[in-house]
């Protein structure tokens, strides 16, 4: 593949406004849009703004909006589009912007504080946790997660309607609740923790209506509603909404 | 850190501070409601006609109150007949739970159940939210409407029910199953022969068991809620087929609704004189 001059409209400014600027930026074989930005910053404006750090779609930070859908900058190879297409980069659209394609995305921090850490199990000191594969298998794959928060960043629940912030903690860290209440040591039960209880309650399950956006999304390709969202709605009805499972745990003989 | 670059309020001269969603004031400042390029209205757009016509199509059949039943074959609609206004059929679920009162199609009793069970079903959930509600139409794709609760309100928190209603569609899969057995009879009751509607039954009935077993909230009850798998080598096992299952449950979920329209609709065609069925044996 010989190199070629691609279209780009990319947004620029800040929080008092801004918008897309062209630029005509050489393309090579093998790039990715992260590079074409870099060209950008190297060649044209040198005070664009953008985070990135690994190149590797590992680290997480060089989320963006790249023809209206939420992807990773590293992660989005040029030879996906035609020669002929016009590539808009924008930043994540769900969050405040800082500046160019630089978000504040310190919702997410917010919401990562609000969900209760991993309770110790009493007795057992450091070194002394065994756990069995089986039983480790569903959360180890939410710890897969990157935390680009192109889930967050596309979840309507919040992309659309700022003012549902407040009260829904968004997919990635409703699948944080899901892998601590399926993590076979996490004794948050026996510290008074709820988190079924408090995954509806407190973290805004109810607002999720598992239209899949964060799952279609997902650079590690975590299957976020169908293993943990959902799981997580069926155990929160097995407290709100059951009576059955109610009364199966009054007098069932062996722990789950 | 001081880099003049913190977010602030927009001052008078952006856009509306009214505005919201990706239009709110702090966000980045793109006219457009969206810049998706791809085709993204095609998906909800086929799913919302495929539905639809699908409901058209069941309830015509549903109010009909004919035709459904040519011996030994009889609709999955109109099974188990729980009223007394229903043809009789040889060996079949007739029940006349409900009496003579009810003067409408029999179907209309039973068919709530399956109908419930997939407008709860969470993969239809998908379906219908983004294809008929656009909410939201795709990914990244803003919403029309100014407010969403999503299913923390009634009626939408009603969705919680799903799983009562796998029970139910349990129940009624094996009805389905023993309506497909009856059908290796022949047309005086005889067992042992097979025609092509066996065959039709019989597809309509495993998709039907695999959509229903591929359910979440069968998942969940089989295994999902537990917390130690190694304490439960067998439900964990079930859970694994389960899974299996669950992983294809949008393909199921469309395949058994096609199927058991086609199901009714061969019925429909012996039963209204409109085609014989071929026997094979």
């Amino acid at each position: 593949m010989t190199a070629y001059e691609a279209h780009f409209r990319v947004w620029r400014g800040d929080v008092e406004g801004g918008g897309l600027k062209d630029f005509h930026v050489e393309v090579n074989e093998g790039e990715v849009v992260l590079d074409i930005v870099h060209r950008i910053q190297a060649t044209q404006a040198p005070d664009l703004a953008v985070r990135w750090n690994c190149k590797a779609g590992k680290c997480g930070s060089c989320s963006a909006e790249i023809n209206g859908r939420p992807r990773l900058l590293c992660m989005t190879r040029m030879s996906v589009f035609g020669r002929d297409e016009t590539i808009t980069i924008t930043p994540l659209r769900a969050f405040p912007v800082v500046r160019d394609l630089v978000t504040d995305v310190s919702f997410n921090y917010e919401k990562a504080r609000e969900v209760p850490a991993f309770v110790p199990p009493e007795g057992l000191g450091p070194g002394e946790y065994r756990m069995w594969q089986e039983d480790v298998g569903r959360p180890q794959e939410f710890r897969k997660c990157i935390e680009c928060f192109l889930c967050q960043d596309t979840c309507h629940v919040v992309r659309d309607f700022e003012e549902n912030k407040q009260a829904f903690a968004g997919p990635r860290f409703l699948m944080r609740v899901a892998e601590l209440d399926m993590h076979p040591l996490d004794a948050a039960g026996e510290a008074g923790i709820d988190r079924k209880r408090t995954a509806q309650e407190e973290h805004g399950l109810g607002y999720c209506n598992i239209t899949k956006c964060c799952t279609e999304v997902c650079p590690e390709g975590i299957k976020i509603t169908d293993n943990a969202l959902i799981p997580l709605k069926e155990r929160a009805v097995d407290r709100k909404y059951d009576p059955l499972v109610w009364l199966g745990n009054k007098i069932r003989r062996r722990p789950s | 850190m001081a880099t003049g670059t913190d977010p602030q309020a927009r001052t008078t001269s952006g856009p509306d501070p009214a505005a919201h969603g990706v239009h709110a004031p702090s966000r980045a400042a793109v006219p457009a409601r969206h810049l998706r390029t791809d085709r993204w209205w095609l998906a909800p757009a086929a799913t919302a006609a495929g539905l639809f016509a699908f409901v058209v199509y069941s309830t015509w059949r549903a109010f009909s109150g004919a035709d459904y039943y040519a011996e030994p074959y009889v609709s999955p609609f109109y099974s188990p007949c729980v009223a007394q206004n229903c043809v009789p059929m040889k060996g079949g679920a007739n029940w006349e739970i409900f009496g003579a009162w009810w003067g409408l199609s029999p179907a209309l009793l039973i068919l709530i159940f399956p109908l419930g069970f997939r407008l709860t079903c969470y993969y239809y959930r998908k379906a219908y939210y983004r294809g008929f509600w656009a909410s939201p139409p795709a990914c990244a794709v803003p919403e029309p409407r100014a407010k969403y609760t999503g299913e923390t309100r009634f009626p939408l928190i009603l969705q919680n029910l799903h799983r009562y209603f796998f029970y139910f569609a349990v129940i009624v899969a094996g009805i389905l199953t023993y309506d497909t057995v009856l059908g290796f009879r022949d047309e005086s009751g005889r067992w042992g022969h097979m025609g092509l509607g066996t065959l039709v039954l019989l597809i309509n009935i495993v998709l039907i068991w695999a959509y229903t077993l591929s359910c979440h909230s069968c998942r969940h009850i089989v295994g999902g809620r537990l917390k130690h798998f190694s304490r439960h080598p067998v439900r964990y096992r079930l859970w694994g087929w389960v899974s299996s299952l669950n992983a294809r449950h949008m393909a199921l979920a469309w395949a058994s609704l096609v199927s058991v329209a086609l199901a009714d609709f061969y019925v429909y065609l012996v039963a209204s004189g409109a085609f014989d069925d071929p026997r094979f044996f």
